[in-house]
């Protein structure tokens, strides 16, 4: 699984750090999202999948 | 003339009076005629005060994908724009969320870092100490007595308050003023007396901020002022957005929640046996799905020709997005009348989707979080003063919710 983020699309809304902590974080400055890990392990893969379907910005792309 | 009848005319003659009303005894239930809109087709019309007739969009893929849209605004000054009342003479200040990127953004980005989830989660114990002070004062106090004044709006009233840099003292002053702007039956003056009360008075504090400034929302946003990035009436604006978003919306939940859960005791003794953070969070959503207390749905202008389940909406024609029936989808959640707070209802659209989508949310949560998780542990007996059916539901405000709980222990 290959994650990418868009920072321009970003409205801070932090549902993707609640749903899967390690894969995303937040700026200190404006809550925008960080990506912690572009390739997270098979065990985090459904966590993430559920980010980006909550992510309300649709900032959160997914590749298998 | 021509004799041939437009079928989208036809439909907007037929059009029902929105908003609608819930069935009698069902205060937790979106209006009956919603749930055959959605079961009829994705898009219908319906008639709004002044006449106009927008459609109105019920079922829960659509909302996401056209509040997602790039075509679909949500500014108020757009011909078109669905309003919900009559705007004020003179008009009021527009808050960025009724306004498009990339002014939205602009603003928007201004306040989002103290919201972000682990600022959020910092303020918990704060939070906790707020809920357990109250639920103390609430023990010690008078029996019965009402929910909504003792408890449901001074906790997020507080914590608002304590984020923003708000005296507590005057809550009395901006809770009348709140009340007035949200409730959809006022005329216009009276809404705009509340909304320029509200503004003088944050301007006034944002003065202070600006002069001494402390470690809190207000003087961040009063460091913007100084530095030229931000208008100073944007600023108040702002400030009065936060103020009323950040305590009526939460108080709402808070105290018809909490009703809810005494109409299904299974479900409050879940709560009030656990401590699994993890049932706790599962509950704070799907309350917020099932009661959806915006229920006046979201507002939008299509600025281009969309296409949805076969029909066009055109360049210009109000949409609402109605997202208590779009909690209630079957297609997405199943028995979606029943509450069960074991379910995950984490996709729900209680704060809206896109762009727009609830700025204020991880505190909501957090807040929610702790208040489920504390108040019946504490008050294990705790149960309605009076018959449902005399309690004051608000079918008149922009924010559903109740006027009155009383409760007794
Ligand atoms: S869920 Fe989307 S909008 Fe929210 S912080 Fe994450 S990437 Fe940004």
């Amino acid at each position: 699984m290959k994650v990418t983020v868009d920072q321009d699309k970003c409205v801070a809304s932090g549902q993707c750090v609640v749903a899967a902590m390690e894969v995303f974080d937040q700026r200190d400055e404006d809550g925008i999202v960080v990506l912690l890990n572009a390739e997270p392990p098979a065990g985090q893969a459904e966590d993430v999948r559920h980010a980006a379907a909550v992510c309300p910005a649709l900032a959160i792309e997914i590749q298998d | 003339m021509t004799s041939t009848v437009n079928p989208v005319d036809e439909r907007a003659a037929q059009a029902p009076e929105f908003p609608m009303a819930r069935a009698a005894g069902c205060p937790f239930d979106p209006p009956p005629g919603l749930r055959d809109m959605q079961q009829e087709g994705p898009l219908a019309k319906v008639r709004l005060w002044d006449g106009s007739t927008p459609w109105l969009v019920t079922r829960y893929a659509d909302q996401r994908a056209l509040l997602g849209d790039a075509r679909v605004s949500a500014d108020i000054n757009r011909p078109g724009y669905p309003r919900q009342a009559p705007m004020p003479p003179g008009g009021t200040g527009v808050s960025f969320i009724l306004k498009d990127d990339p002014e939205h953004a602009r603003l928007r980005r201004m306040v989002t870092a103290p919201f972000a989830i682990k600022r959020v989660e910092a303020m918990r114990p704060g939070v906790q100490k707020i809920v357990d002070d109250l639920v103390d004062e609430l023990l010690a106090g008078p029996n019965p007595v009402d929910l909504v004044e003792a408890f449901a709006l001074p906790v997020p009233s507080l914590v608002i308050c304590q984020l923003l840099g708000v005296p507590y003292a005057d809550h009395d002053f901006f809770q009348e003023n709140s009340k007035v702007i949200i409730n959809r039956n006022v005329t216009p003056e009276q809404r705009s007396t509340a909304h320029g009360n509200l503004i003088g008075y944050l301007d006034d504090l944002m003065g202070e901020k600006i002069a001494h400034p402390l470690d809190d929302l207000l003087s961040g946003l009063a460091g913007r002022v100084t530095a030229g990035e931000l208008a100073r009436d944007e600023a108040a604006q702002m400030g009065v957005l936060l103020l009323i978003a950040g305590h009526e919306t939460t108080a709402n939940m808070i105290a018809l929640g909490t009703l809810a859960l005494f109409e299904h005791p299974d479900q409050l003794a879940l709560l009030r046996d656990s401590d699994d953070p993890k049932l706790i969070s599962s509950a704070v959503e799907e309350l917020l799905r099932y009661l959806h207390i915006t229920h006046s749905g979201r507002r939008r202008v299509a600025v281009a020709d969309i296409e949805i389940g076969g029909e066009v909406i055109r360049a210009g024609e109000g949409l609402i997005l109605a997202n208590d029936i779009a909690n209630r989808d079957p297609g997405v959640f199943a028995e979606p009348d029943r509450l069960d707070l074991r379910r995950d209802a984490r996709r729900h659209v209680a704060f809206g989707f896109g762009v727009h989508q609830c700025l204020g949310q991880p505190l909501a949560r957090m807040e929610l979080q702790v208040v489920y998780n504390t108040l019946y542990r504490r008050i294990p007996t705790l149960r309605p003063a009076t018959e449902l059916e005399r309690i004051p539901f608000k079918h008149d405000g922009s924010v559903y919710g109740v006027y009155e709980l009383p409760v007794t222990w």
